[in-house]
């Protein structure tokens, strides 16, 4: 099974179950959970079910190409089923069939490994799949994200693409996978025709190339960018707020309104991925101090925030008329939960 | 008498969870039946990854009605003239029986009259489908989620469950899962349903059919599978590992084992490195060869029942090689850079926001490690303080090696490895630079309370100033552990602080070494948000005495009491403190101790209540004209006893001491009998109080005896 095959099976399996079979996101990211097809559409009551491709760029984890095991930019194959269904482990594991994987010929497990993301403010609890000895997926039931407590949560499954090709194909090296193979000819194109000299020329400019300052500069303006636009929302809200407590809401409300639904803030979230992927170029060229670190880490972590709290706000007028058909949970069954709550460790 | 038997299925708990919880969900079961008086025979636990379930054999069908007497009103309220009023009838009505039926009771308040109600008890079904899923809900789990509603948590999606009495489903509901009679087996091994017959042994082998083993039959198995699968390298024996093993019996259902194989150039790796991949990374356990070296092999753990095709092993001998590579990769890029040449390196690294770079540190553990050599060269212990000078400088350089960086389980091993391979100093003979490199390679031990102390005597000191230096700064900013709150495992560094010393036997006082290594960050950006040194020392040495507590009681085995008596004399010199310990232990069954116990604590009261009356004693007793003999007989023994027992007790002597002091009994016995202390002639007074303050210290410089608690007390 080539590279392509792998993606396009996993595609139709999960088109087949209901997921919009979305695009890569167009700007860089480090991981599949960046995107904003989960950043953000695992905020709110919405229900949702995607899959996509991401390609996922880690500057440090470069090896100019020369490490059979270690990308720069590795692809994630993401799923994101909200709410996740009560069968969602059994899913998964008939998507390995899927891919050929008879899983009576081989050893599978679930072990533990709880997902954060601190630059994200996002969590959750859940395992990583091993297949023979190998991760081949991550697989969470996210708890937070932006800081925000997700109700209904959803179930994410991050495959890795390249290691799950490598050990379809039986190869050793990354590079060996075969992307693609002509069906008349036969002939095959490997993943290292592809992407071998992206690997080798990102990896000098991340490791010896970018200019430090500029970095640093373009850090600084978008990350300003991307503040100025919170705080507009956050003003915008607060007006919104205002004039809900004064009795005569007519025309400027509705304006209101609209203003909010028509507010950039998917802009907002794409600066704030910018200052993630500099801060990346900028761990990865030795810039950042340890102590440095954590306040950089602070100040994406600050955007992500802002925008989730502001995301959760603006949808809560697109999903108004969706939302009336939820019934709310009966009262009495909310106070019987919280006699359960189990302490939390 | 039916079996009860409840079965939660769940998503895959994790592997370091799964005994103690279902260690906790058995003995809530217990408790609940005692509780409930359903108790009948035995109850045990049965657990997988996917599945916690108690099994209680023999529990009562019902609870057994219970009789209680209502009380209602006074008999001259009830009665009229023998006739029953109005309200008596109204009582008996509320009660449930006839007028007739009503007693009559005495009570201190007169006489009444009483009901005998029988209460209903409820059967066990009502009981369980009451109380079961209370007890699932409190199950603690270290880290736990939601899935359905915010307010139910639990460690993974729960998705069946299971409740029966005998062959009867009891109704109950716990997270929004309704009990039924259907388990589910191995996930692959079986077809996903496994309908239950009934609770007891039927459950148990509906399972095993269904590929699902419990916890004891688990680790046989793979025991026996490691075993097997060994046998075909002759000579050769896997390497006992509980806590792996533990682990792997928690990922499985149903396991079985493989051997693989790796190339062996990758044995000129680090035995080290290559077993840290192996354990920690991919849970293989290692095989050794008829010496005891590692053998390019290693045994996986499935969760399935074989391996026919060899699709599986083969996958794990990938999964390794590739680990292998990477772990060569790390090691031959590493070697460009010396760790003489990364010392300069720690500037950048962080050791803890307020306190510096490693760098910092490493300057400062220099210092306190030659402070400590010096005491060690007074006392002449053997010590190379050149080798700790040279080893503590590159202690820490190896946290800039890759090797680290992707093994951080390896750090100070992998700076001991490194320190042995590489030309540290031309000058320096080949016997000290593999000193340094083993100082180095041992500065984080003892890990834990198993783990081994360093080897040498230049390893004990950089270990014991690491870690000294680590605990006063974080105590000099605050940062005191308390309760379950340890971030920075100071406890765990102060625990290997004192089992160093006394392994070691080393003359250092605690105290004034902490005291030392405060010292160190004098002067430093730091001090500005230090806590004062009184507050310091008092927190630090509230801290030690704890650790060295634990030390003696749990790891040295000495009972409370003694303890606490040895270390209320004296908790600053570690070896010390166990020399007394141990003389205290062989003396305390003597009769005369208990009795110089209960001297002391009367001694204390008298002269705790001397002190609230401000009635203080004279500086040194004497003796006065008109004493009483006893008073002069006391006196007398101390004087003459009094020193022999100092001189034991200077020479470490302790037991002669201590042997020497159970004759103090007769006279202290005679003084108490027949001689009032708190009499009203002043001077008399003081001077006897006097003559029991020197008695008390003489009783407690080598134990507070007070804390002796008298036998069959404890």
């Amino acid at each position: 099974m080539t590279f392509q095959e792998l993606i396009l099976r996993l595609q139709t399996f999960w088109a087949e179950r209901g997921c919009v079979l979305q695009q890569p996101y167009d700007v860089e990211v480090g991981a599949g959970t960046m995107a904003p097809e989960t950043f953000l559409r695992v905020l709110g009551p919405q229900p949702y079910k995607v899959a996509y491709v991401q390609p996922s760029r880690r500057p440090a984890d470069g090896r100019y190409g020369e490490n059979p095991n270690r990308l720069f930019k590795h692809m994630q194959l993401q799923v994101i089923l909200k709410p996740p269904p009560e069968n969602v482990q059994e899913l998964y594991l008939e998507s390995l069939g899927a891919i050929g994987i008879d899983l009576h010929q081989h050893d599978i497990k679930f072990e533990e490994d709880n997902w954060e993301a601190p630059t994200l403010s996002a969590w959750g609890v859940g395992w990583q799949v091993i297949l023979d000895g190998l991760e081949i997926t991550q697989f969470t039931y996210f708890q937070q994200c932006g800081g925000v407590d997700l109700f209904p949560i959803c179930a994410e499954l991050t495959y890795g693409l390249e290691r799950i090709a490598a050990f379809l194909q039986d190869v050793d090296s990354i590079y060996d996978i075969v992307w693609a193979r002509d069906p008349d000819t036969g002939s095959v194109v490997k993943y290292g025709n592809v992407r071998l000299a992206d690997e080798l020329q990102f990896s000098v400019y991340n490791f010896e190339a970018a200019d430090v300052e500029k970095t640093w500069k373009h850090f600084d303006l978008y990350e300003a960018e991307c503040k100025a636009l919170i705080e507009q929302y956050v003003m915008l809200s607060k007006k919104d707020r205002d004039e809900d407590k004064n009795e005569d809401k007519d025309e400027p409300a509705r304006d209101l309104v609209a203003e909010k639904r028509r507010f950039p803030l998917l802009a907002a979230y794409d600066l704030c991925l910018k200052c993630s992927h500099l801060f990346n170029i900028l761990d990865a060229r030795g810039a950042i101090s340890v102590t440095e670190r954590v306040g950089v880490i602070a100040r994406v972590r600050a955007l992500a925030v802002g925008i989730a709290r502001a995301w959760v706000d603006q949808q809560k007028n697109e999903s108004a008329e969706t939302a009336k058909s939820d019934e709310p949970e009966p009262a009495h069954e909310k106070k019987l939960g919280r006699e359960k709550l189990t302490p939390v460790g | 008498m039916p079996d009860l038997l409840l079965e939660l299925g769940c998503e895959e708990i994790p592997a370091r969870m799964i005994d103690a919880a279902s260690a906790e969900l058995r003995e809530r079961v217990v408790a609940l039946l005692n509780r409930e008086r359903l108790a009948g025979g035995e109850v045990t636990s049965f657990d997988t990854p996917r599945r916690l379930s108690v099994l209680a054999s023999n529990v009562a069908t019902a609870q057994a009605d219970v009789v209680e007497q209502l009380t209602g009103p006074s008999v001259n309220v009830a009665y009229k003239d023998g006739q029953p009023t109005p309200a008596a009838h109204a009582f008996a009505k509320k009660a449930g029986v006839d007028v007739s039926q009503l007693d009559k009771i005495t009570t201190p308040k007169g006489e009444y009259i009483a009901a005998k109600v029988t209460k209903k008890g409820r059967t066990a079904a009502e009981v369980f489908a009451d109380h079961l899923p209370k007890e699932l809900a409190t199950i603690y789990w270290p880290k736990n989620m939601y899935w359905r509603k915010p307010s139910e948590r639990f460690v993974r999606p729960v998705r069946w469950l299971v409740a029966m009495l005998d062959d009867q489903t009891i109704p109950l509901e716990f997270d929004g899962i309704r009990a039924g009679n259907n388990s589910r087996g191995h996930r692959i091994l079986s077809d996903d349903s496994v309908a239950i017959p009934r609770a007891g042994s039927a459950y148990v082998d509906a399972l095993r059919a269904a590929k699902v083993l419990g916890r004891a039959e688990r680790e046989q198995q793979i025991r026996k599978a490691l075993d097997s699968a060994t046998r075909t390298i002759p000579g050769a024996r896997w390497r006992e590992d509980k806590p792996l093993l533990d682990t792997v019996v928690n990922l499985t259902e149903f396991p079985s084992a493989i051997l693989g194989s790796f190339d062996p150039q990758f044995l000129a790796l680090p035995e080290e490195v290559l077993v840290t991949v192996m354990r920690d990374h991919q849970k293989y356990f290692a095989i050794e060869d008829t010496h005891g070296k590692l053998a390019p092999h290693f045994l996986a753990v499935l969760n399935t029942e074989s391996d026919p095709q060899s699709l599986i092993r083969h996958g794990n001998e990938r999964v390794l090689r590739a680990r292998f590579n990477d772990a060569r990769f790390f090691w031959e890029t590493d070697q460009k850079k010396s760790l003489l040449e990364r010392h300069e390196l720690l500037r950048h690294v962080t050791f803890q926001k307020d306190l510096g770079s490693y760098y910092d540190k490493t300057q400062r553990v220099q210092r306190l490690c030659s402070w400590l050599s010096e005491i060690l060269k007074q006392h002449e212990i053997p010590v190379r303080p050149g080798v700790i000078h040279k080893a503590a400088c590159l202690s820490k350089t190896d946290l800039t090696t890759e090797l680290v960086k992707e093994f951080t389980e390896l750090q100070g091993v992998v700076g001991g490895l490194y320190a042995r391979v590489q030309q540290l100093d031309p000058s320096l003979p080949e016997a000290t630079r593999l000193a340094i490199a083993d100082a180095i390679y041992d500065h984080y031990k003892p890990e834990s309370t198993d783990d081994d102390v360093p080897r040498s005597m230049e390893g004990a000191v950089l270990s014991i100033g690491d870690k000294a230096d680590t605990i006063a700064g974080m105590f000099a900013l605050g940062l005191v552990p308390s309760g379950s709150k340890d971030p920075f495992a100071l406890r765990r560094q102060a625990n290997g602080i004192v089992k160093i010393v006394a392994e070691k036997k080393l003359p250092l006082r605690l105290t004034e070494m902490m005291r030392d290594a405060h010292a160190g960050y004098r002067g430093s950006e730091a001090e500005r948000k230090f806590v004062s040194d009184e507050q310091f020392s008092q927190s630090i040495s509230a801290f030690f005495r704890e650790r060295l507590e634990f030390y003696l009681r749990d790891l040295r085995g000495y009972s409370y009491d003694v303890v606490k008596a040895v270390l209320g004399a004296n908790a600053d010199d570690v070896v010390d403190a166990l020399e007394r310990a141990e003389a205290v232990k062989q003396v305390l069954h003597m009769p005369e101790f208990q009795a110089i116990g209960a001297a002391c604590k009367r001694i204390r009261n008298i002269l705790r209540q001397a002190a609230e009356k401000r009635i203080e004693p004279t500086a040194k007793f004497e003796y006065l004209p008109d004493a009483a003999h006893e008073e002069k007989m006391l006196m007398a023994y101390l004087e003459q006893t009094g020193s022999r027992i100092e001189a034991h007790r200077r020479k470490k002597e302790y037991f002669d001491a201590l042997t020497l002091l159970a004759t103090s009994r007769e006279p202290v016995d005679a003084f108490f009998d027949k001689v009032m202390v708190m009499v009203d002639d002043a001077k008399i007074r003081a001077n006897r109080l006097a003559l029991l303050r020197t008695l008390l210290h003489e009783f407690s410089t080598i134990a507070d005896f007070s804390e002796i608690v008298a036998e069959g007390k404890s």
